[in-house]
């Protein structure tokens, strides 16, 4: 492969400020906000004591998973040395912190008191996987800047792969410990599943690919950097994979799910009688997130188009924005079996009398907030690569071709 | 380890600190020491000593009395509140934490937020 | 020399003050033993282990008064729906300690009446999902929350199988001395801990029952009320499936 060479993103001042200033409107209201939310407490927010976590851990969680994917491409490049993958791992990396700074921000102005970061990070419970998600995700932060470092500075070089490869298995570990926050859960019926851990691990494949995919053609396009077919494609096969796996994965889990029959009521809530919960899982998850996505990447000329790909990988994001509300929120909502083959028919604290699911109304301060933790990871990566050269010159064919 | 190393660095502001606080001499400045206060003589321990550490004996006290249940002390934090806090007019307590009241001045000068009473009672309560 | 002194004031300031309170009923809460002047010393030990028998038959139709001494008991009564909020969403937002539940058999259309309140499981979730340790249980077997390292996270609320927990989401203009709570943390039933630990040997919820369908006591005391109770009654843990070996036991269901 000839040398690549990478440069600082080259659009006009006056559009790159412009985009800047309209992502930090968006930021202002968020961190508006958030102090609302912060200073006046939970009241204002649709969450309760029945469903306790709501809109921004949907964003949390959906920005860390794909945080850890969008590593993924750099590790193909550097752990399964893959030399077409080299050149994009820059960004990937890039993408894995400002993903996550953004994941991270959202969940820490949402806990009851953020002043006390500070306990959580000195105060542990190592059986909690929270506890063990703190050190992983700061760690991760910490590795990927290394990893950085190792592929930015030409005498780190050597030490590239060697670094990619902790980079890789801290970043699984990471998604394990972020599917288990689920998967450890004894109580309710939607978790207590040791399969959310690998489900979360390959969500984050597909979502960290298209959110990687997405800012590489939107930084490409701008700048008049050329992406490509044979890259492209590359990208967008794996892509397809990915999307496929998913599939694959929610499958498992609901087939599983319905041979027991104790599931029999939890299944049927979710992709029957759930109301919001199954419009969200049928139409965003199973067929906007997974099914039509998977249409257009396979599909013999459709796969070729760069805007059916791009509607494509944000039908993929947005597919996962409905699977972390069914999960996180439709888990939450079903109520719990307290009392086995009785039917609670009166309850001081909404415990799903007659079977009734709790209620959760987000509102605007909560869905600002998740946002503005999206905007943060958006304007990050625009900032980081205007002011370093993350950005391969080009990734045409010939630039790409491994052969030479 | 973590707690003490915490403990040393805030020992060690609270002593930088307290070199400006120890020349504030409260009484001349008219302000009540709070309404059981005023009449005692000294406190859990000499004032000095209680400038300087008195949130280390509050927060050690604070793990002691919920994770081991011991509640016979002099630092319980109700026990503060309970001497210090003033009566107005009409005989109602004034919370400890106030503008103008017993913790007002020193927190004040040092910008030290008292996070304690976001959660525990400023004014002696009645105990059922 | 000085302390000497200012000991025996407190104590005379103590006792005296304990003794005009103790004249002052609250609603809806009983007096329990005056002879109670003796705040914990020593450090709680495993050689005693809180529980709890409710007898499910005793337990009336319609009747609230565990509830109602617990909200009184520990503050919950003082809280104040936030200016703004609607009525169902602040119901659906405030803490509540114990409550009562009716549930009906599937098969025979029994109805059942009981009180539900945090297990104090030997093996809680929701101390073993905390990051902080501030969701722990106490040697003596009290499950708590230790609101001084409490981040207001909520994981120990998704983590209760009995939906035990409540977050406080405004914020708190009256704080009880008993049990201070502030906004952002999260709160559970602590066996009236504040009476436990000063001498006291009933939570609230017990002495309100007329019907004696709660027992409180020491599990590991084989002549205490509980143990005895327990030993004649045929019961159950709630969720016995999750082996939790819950304090907290059922009878009648």
């Amino acid at each position: 492969m000839k040398k690549m060479t990478f440069t600082e993103w080259g659009i006009s001042s006056t559009r790159y400020w412009g985009i800047l200033a309209v992502i930090g409107a968006i930021i202002g209201v968020a961190g508006l906000a958030t102090l609302y939310m912060e200073h006046e407490g939970h009241w204002v927010t649709g969450m309760n004591n029945q469903v306790v976590w709501g809109l921004p851990h949907v964003f949390a969680i959906f920005l860390i998973v794909a945080a850890s994917g969008a590593l993924n491409v750099a590790s193909i490049g550097s752990v399964f040395a893959k030399k077409p993958y080299k050149p994009l791992a820059r960004l990937s990396g890039l993408m894995a912190i400002t993903l996550l700074v953004g994941g991270l921000l959202v969940l820490v102005l949402d806990l009851g008191q953020p002043a006390r970061l500070i306990v959580a990070m000195t105060q542990y419970n190592f059986k909690s996987i929270f506890a063990w998600n703190v050190l992983l995700y700061v760690g991760f932060l910490g590795v990927v800047a290394v990893y950085l470092f190792t592929m930015m500075e030409r005498k780190a070089n050597q030490h590239s792969s060697k670094v990619g490869l902790v980079a890789f298995v801290w970043r699984l570990i990471l998604t394990t410990g972020t599917g288990s926050i689920f998967g450890f859960i004894v109580a309710r019926q939607g978790y207590d599943a040791a399969l959310m851990a690998p489900m979360f691990i390959i969500m984050s494949f597909a979502y960290g690919l298209a959110f990687y995919m997405l800012m590489l053609m939107f930084t490409f396009n701008a700048d008049g950097r050329e992406l490509g077919d044979k890259m492209f494609a590359r990208l967008r096969s794996l892509l397809g994979i990915f999307t496929a796996a998913i599939f694959y994965f929610v499958l498992v889990y609901h087939l599983t799910n319905l041979y027991g029959t104790e599931n029999h009521s939890y299944e049927a809530f979710i992709l029957m009688n759930g109301g919001i919960y199954t419009q969200l899982f049928w139409g965003g998850w199973i067929l906007a997130g997974l099914l039509i996505p998977m249409l257009i990447l396979f599909h013999p000329s459709l796969k070729n188009s760069r805007s059916a790909v791009t509607a494509a990988a944000l039908l993929i994001i947005l597919g996962g924005f409905a699977a972390m509300y069914v999960i996180v929120i439709g888990g939450q909502a079903f109520p719990m079996a307290m009392f086995p083959s009785h039917t609670i028919i009166e309850s001081g604290f909404y415990d799903g009398v007659n079977g009734a699911v709790a209620t959760y109304v987000p509102t605007l301060a909560e869905f600002m907030l998740g946002l503005g933790g999206l905007a943060v990871a958006v304007i990050a990566t625009l900032i980081a690569v205007r002011v370093l050269p993350f950005l391969p010159a080009t990734l045409s064919d010939e630039a790409t071709d491994p052969h030479h | 380890m973590k707690k003490i190393g915490t403990s040393l660095i805030l020992f060690a502001v609270a002593v930088l600190l307290s070199f400006g606080v120890t020349a504030h001499a409260k009484k001349d400045d008219g302000h009540s020491l709070g309404y059981k206060a005023d009449k005692s003589d000294a406190c859990v321990a000499p004032t000095s000593f209680m400038r300087r550490n008195h949130f280390e004996l509050i927060k050690h006290q604070r793990d002691i009395t919920v994770r081991e249940g011991i509640r016979h002390t002099d630092n319980d934090l109700a026990g503060c509140v309970d001497c210090h806090a003033n009566k107005d007019d009409a005989g109602k307590f004034i919370p400890v934490n106030a503008e103008g009241q017993f913790c007002a001045d020193c927190h004040q000068y040092t910008g030290t937020t008292m996070s304690c009473f976001s959660c525990h009672s400023t004014v002696p309560q009645a105990e059922k | 020399m000085s302390e000497m002194i200012d000991q025996k004031r407190r104590e005379f300031l103590s006792v005296a003050s304990k003794a005009a309170a103790a004249t002052v009923v609250a609603p809806g809460v009983f007096l329990h033993s005056m002879a109670d002047a003796a705040p914990r010393k020593e450090a709680v030990t495993d050689a005693v282990r809180y529980g709890m028998l409710i007898d499910t038959s005793k337990c009336a139709d319609g009747c609230t008064d565990c509830v109602n001494a617990c909200d009184s008991e520990n503050g919950l009564d003082m809280l104040v729906k936030p200016e703004g909020a609607s009525d169902e969403a602040w119901d659906k937002q405030r803490p509540r300690w114990i409550r009562s539940v009716k549930i009906q058999d599937n098969l025979t259309g029994k109805v059942s009446n009981l009180p539900m309140l945090c297990q104090h499981c030997e093996h809680p979730p929701c101390v073993d999902v905390c990051p902080t340790t501030a969701s722990f249980r106490r040697a003596d077997g009290i499950v708590m929350v230790d609101r001084h390292a409490c981040i207001g996270c909520r994981y120990c609320m998704m983590a209760c199988p009995y939906k035990a927990r409540s977050f406080i989401h405004e914020n708190v203009q009256f704080k009880p001395t008993a049990a201070p709570r502030g906004k952002g943390c999260v709160e559970s039933c602590n066996f009236c801990v504040h009476r436990l630990d000063n001498g006291g040997t009933t939570t609230a919820c017990q002495d309100a029952c007329k019907h004696e369908a709660i027992v409180f006591g020491d599990l590991k005391d084989p002549n205490s009320a509980v143990s005895q109770a327990l030993a004649k009654a045929q019961t159950t843990q709630l969720r016995a499936d999750l082996k939790l070996n819950t304090g907290v036991r059922y009878s009648g269901i």
